[in-house]
């Protein structure tokens, strides 16, 4: 690799304005969760984005999205990957949540969470995820797309690790978008 | 809950032709994640990547999902001098893409980025990358991997950063 001293700039702020809004953050303490949840959102945004950084115990985990206390298998979700070696896709449905990319078990792993729509009452709700970890050697990266089959307005998401838990630091960030 | 504005435009650079790299340099660390949109691509066969805190080193790796339209394809580098922002390479035109380098101050933790890159008609691609270091980050390099070609004259990167509440 080679790279030579190009542009450089630094020191300009400034602000984008009111559309993008940071809500509120769970960072998971030191004797680990196996979920999270964001209660009594605001309806004032037209769509959330939720950005993490998780880890689990023993094995990477796909996380599992849920809105309004709904554990039904009223979700579906479909999955595009890479492992390094391959790529590969799947689909789950009438799910009791919906899977986001494979979570890191001995990095952290990256999220990016978008919700749409999440206040219309005219639509069932969708949902596309970014995420993966890179392990050095292991990991995955994923681009997975949601469906929740309920019209509500969303006013709480909880965020599963199934059967492990998430460590500490984890953290899942939650922001309205206008 | 409580809730903050942010998304905060940092600062913006445009390639001026021949410049194999550009660079932001003292980034504030009053934020949470950072975000790079950039609409780019290289004068010849080569890839654009990023770097941290001027280290070039063999200190990175990342994972990447490939589609060129007919089949799909994944790979990986270890121990690598820098983490993939478009690997397939463009030395075609303009394609855009987004990199979000999270937890950017965090010094607990390695630090992991997401990217994604496409050019249209051509390929889409993702990332994830880490660097296997829990220093805070205060400049990123995006730069070519290979010395055959350049950052295309006009290609521009904006810096961006989010704040948690």
């Amino acid at each position: 690799m080679s790279l030579i001293p190009g542009v450089i700039a630094s020191g300009i702020s400034g602000h984008l304005g009111g559309n993008y809004t940071s809500i509120a953050t769970q960072t998971v303490g030191s004797g680990g969760a196996s979920s999270v949840t964001f209660s009594s959102i605001p309806n004032t945004y037209t769509h959330l984005q939720i950005r993490a950084i998780a880890i689990v115990g023993s094995s990477a985990i796909n996380p599992l999205l849920t809105f309004n206390g709904d554990s039904g298998s009223n979700y579906s979700w479909h999955q595009m990957y890479g492992s390094g070696s391959s790529a590969g896709a799947s689909a789950s449905a009438s799910y009791t949540g919906i899977g986001g990319p494979y979570t890191g078990h001995t990095q952290f792993g990256p999220q990016v969470w978008d919700i749409l729509d999440y206040t219309n009452t005219n639509k069932n709700k969708t949902v596309r995820v970014l995420g993966g970890s890179d392990e050095n050697g292991s990991g995955y990266v994923g681009l997975n797309s949601g469906l929740w089959i309920n019209t509500a307005a969303i006013t709480s998401i909880n965020i599963s690790s199934v059967s492990l838990n998430f460590n500490q630091y984890t953290t899942f960030a939650l922001y309205g978008v206008k | 809950m409580a809730s903050a504005q942010t998304y905060t435009p940092i600062a913006t650079i445009t390639a001026s032709g021949s410049t194999t790299s550009v660079t932001f340099s003292s980034i504030p660390q009053t934020y949470t994640d950072l975000v790079i949109a950039g609409a780019f691509y290289e004068t010849s066969s080569s890839n654009t990547s990023l770097q941290f805190n001027g280290d070039t080193g063999s200190n990175y790796s990342s994972t990447t999902i490939l589609g060129n339209g007919s089949s799909a394809s994944s790979a990986r580098v270890s121990n690598f001098p820098c983490i993939f922002w478009d690997r397939q390479g463009n030395a075609t035109g303009y394609g855009t893409g987004v990199a979000h380098i999270m937890n950017y101050t965090n010094t607990t933790t390695y630090k992991t980025a997401l990217l994604r890159y496409g050019y249209a008609g051509t390929w889409v691609e993702a990332d994830v990358g880490s660097w296997h270091n829990t220093s805070a980050i205060t400049s990123i390099t995006v730069g070519v991997v290979s010395g055959s070609g350049n950052l295309a004259s006009g290609s521009t990167y904006t810096l961006y950063g989010i704040l948690a509440a």
